[in-house]
């Protein structure tokens, strides 16, 4: 899917200072030697299975499935896995990864703090240091998640800049990186940045459609009708699309943050509000004003509150092959709420707005019809923030 | 030849870096003015950005001053054709490629010319990614900077033999105007550079005193102040202009 510079279409590449160069080459050379060595493969797998305890479950929601009355619907539990979401997939991959390339210290960025405390997860494993930066209003908003990154030795570092949300972790990652290569490695948390990390983190993530695929022919004997998962910077989506790219007959629909909605100016849905960009090391669809300066974005899920998106995603929404969906901060709540009633499954906000989207659609399939909806978290970390959302003002 | 070239017949060069707007487009065009009368040779004008990822803190604030300011590209565009009634010196543009790639590539690279921008220094398109605007800026005769970092290695020779304009040595490792970091060898840099070209070498440099620059440019062609001179604006605002002047003063005196 990715030619060799790195390119999805025109999307993608390496817009990144001549400083970053060499150790993003570096880390295309030591991934293409891994990627298909069987030791590589083999240890990597057994972290996935024994640790993070993979396969996932693809559940049947019995009860959704009733109640919306059209298409069958399954979920992929990515919240099963170990510390609660499909972050770990990736960062598995990437600790491993840095640590053959005589790597010591793991950098990250985190929104939600989902990708922080799975890469805090794996340096405590692997024996590596490990800094991850954090927007300092997602601090406040995922409290919980911090103290888990504290407690599995990583130091965590408020960032205060811009809008002190994701997009700033990012940057403070990168600036951080650009003094610090030679015993670190920056373990990017999504389909983004520069190539090499979009075609990565996707490969990584991957295992999440390849299991997909195989669960479902087994319970059902044939391809779902319809994908849909969460999209921020998209690494869940990706990873939940990429063995059906090819199967024409399964939609692939992504389900973007609209916020307070795509008619407001508190959105984070950049397919459906974005244009062309270059930032954080790639080409491809950003929110920003009509000078290129990247505009600050809102929803109420900190994982998707990004202003742009991975370049493979861009390049997918350009050929038609995947639909992007905004879902808005209401319809992801309720969501949120109309899992945990109906099947006792507390998902991600991050998630329940691929559950809202499910829930629009499913009603007006056929019955012989099936959707397969990622939850690519658990929600827990959420619940402190749904309250507030309804009113009412939880203390631990 | 380039008019950028002319900012390194008057013995070791000094390069200002100042952003557009900060705290406002009057202080600027009295801290350019200030600087070039004085004596720098070229004057690095940073259009600002919401989120400048080579910078370090000091510029970073100066990005968020000026763009509070309600500083834009076409205004910065206006200013520096007003500048040009009286400025001699080159100058270049400081950004990143979003910015110019909002404007259109073709529409920002003809304004550049138009309005006399000699160069262009994009700290976000490496090597690998400049035919993205390169092309179009051989059409204007919009030199289009590369610069060298500490890492770059065995990269040095082909950056260095497409260079046009001069190429700015990047001398620690890091965000601009953060100190510190690990030590680096700039003389070492140059010289890897003179294997394969004799472009003009501007070494940037985070400190402040005459003294360092002038120890900085011992190897090289020129220095940059990164972040200098946007400390005296920091420090000083609406008033910084006539401490810059005798700073650039300073500065080129050590230099000689």
């Amino acid at each position: 899917m990715t030619n060799p510079n790195g390119r999805f279409g025109m999307h993608g590449g390496q817009y990144i200072p001549e400083t970053l160069m060499n150790a993003v080459i570096e880390l295309e050379e030591a991934y293409n030697r891994y990627k298909d060595d069987p030791a590589f493969c083999e240890e990597l797998r057994e972290l996935f299975n024994e640790y993070a305890g993979r396969p996932s479950r693809l559940y049947f929601a019995k009860k959704m499935t009733e109640d919306l009355g059209g298409a069958k619907i399954y979920l992929k539990r990515e919240d099963l896995n170990h510390t609660g979401a499909h972050k770990i997939n990736n960062v598995l991959g990437q600790a491993l990864l840095a640590k053959k390339m005589g790597k010591t210290r793991l950098i990250a960025e985190t929104g939600a703090g989902q990708h922080g405390v799975a890469t805090a997860t794996a340096a405590a494993l692997m024996g590596m240091e490990c800094v991850v930066f954090m927007g300092e209003e997602d601090t406040v908003r995922q409290a919980l998640n911090v103290y888990r990154m504290r407690l599995l030795g990583a130091e965590v570092v408020p960032v205060k800049t811009g809008t002190a949300t994701l997009k700033d972790a990012v940057s403070a990652a990168m600036r951080e990186w650009t003094s610090r290569i030679a015993d670190t490695h920056y373990c990017l948390g999504s389909v983004m940045g520069p190539h090499p990390f979009p075609t990565i983190v996707r490969d990584f993530q991957a295992v999440i459609s390849r299991e997909i695929r195989e669960q479902l022919l087994e319970k059902e004997g044939r391809l779902p009708d319809a994908v849909l998962a969460c999209v921020g910077g998209g690494s869940n989506a990706i990873g939940s699309f990429y063995h059906f790219i090819p199967e024409e007959g399964v939609r692939l629909i992504g389900c973007e943050a609209a916020g307070r909605g795509v008619d407001t100016f508190e959105t984070a849905a950049t397919i459906a509000t974005g244009k062309i960009g270059i930032f954080h090391g790639m080409k491809s669809y950003f929110c920003q004003d009509e000078f290129g300066q990247i505009a600050p974005v809102y929803s109420i899920s900190a994982g998707l509150d990004y202003p742009g998106v991975g370049p493979e995603h861009a390049w997918l929404h350009d050929t038609g092959r995947a639909e992007y969906v905004p879902v808005t901060d209401e319809e992801a709540v309720c969501a949120f709420e109309y899992l945990a009633r109906t099947e006792g499954i507390i998902p991600a906000i991050e998630s329940a707005h691929a559950v809202a989207h499910a829930m629009k659609i499913a009603p007006g399939m056929g019955e012989n019809q099936i959707i397969v909806i990622t939850i690519s978290g658990r929600g827990d970390k959420d619940c402190v923030s749904i309250a507030r959302y309804r009113g009412e003002d939880l203390h631990e | 030849m380039s008019n950028i070239r002319k900012a390194f017949e008057n013995g070791k060069a000094f390069i200002a870096f100042i952003t557009c707007g900060d705290p406002d487009l009057e202080t600027t065009a009295a801290a350019v003015r200030a600087a070039a009368e004085n004596g720098a040779d070229l004057i690095e004008l940073g259009i600002p950005f919401s989120d400048p990822v080579a910078e370090g803190p000091v510029i970073q604030e100066a990005n968020v001053r000026a763009l509070r300011s309600g500083v834009t590209t076409d205004k910065i565009f206006a200013f520096v054709r007003e500048l040009r009634r009286d400025v001699r010196i080159p100058l270049v543009f400081m950004t990143y490629a979003n910015v110019v790639l909002s404007r259109g590539a073709e529409t920002f690279i003809s304004a550049c010319q138009d309005t006399g921008i000699d160069g262009i220094i994009l700290p976000d398109l490496p090597f690998e990614e400049k035919d993205e605007f390169l092309p179009v800026c051989r059409r204007y005769g919009v030199d289009l900077i590369s610069s060298i970092a500490p890492t770059s290695g065995n990269r040095t020779a082909i950056i260095s033999r497409e260079a046009e304009g001069f190429l700015y040595i990047v001398s620690s490792l890091g965000v601009t105007g953060a100190g510190g970091g690990d030590k680096t060898d700039p003389a070492s840099m140059i010289r890897a550079v003179r294997e394969s070209s004799d472009i003009p070498c501007a070494v940037s440099f985070d400190g402040s005193s005459p003294e360092e620059a002038a120890a900085m440019a011992a190897a090289a062609d020129g220095v940059i102040a990164d972040s200098a001179i946007v400390r005296l604006i920091e420090r000083y605002g609406r008033e910084a202009a006539e401490h810059i002047g005798e700073y650039v003063r300073a500065v080129k005196q050590a230099l000689r």
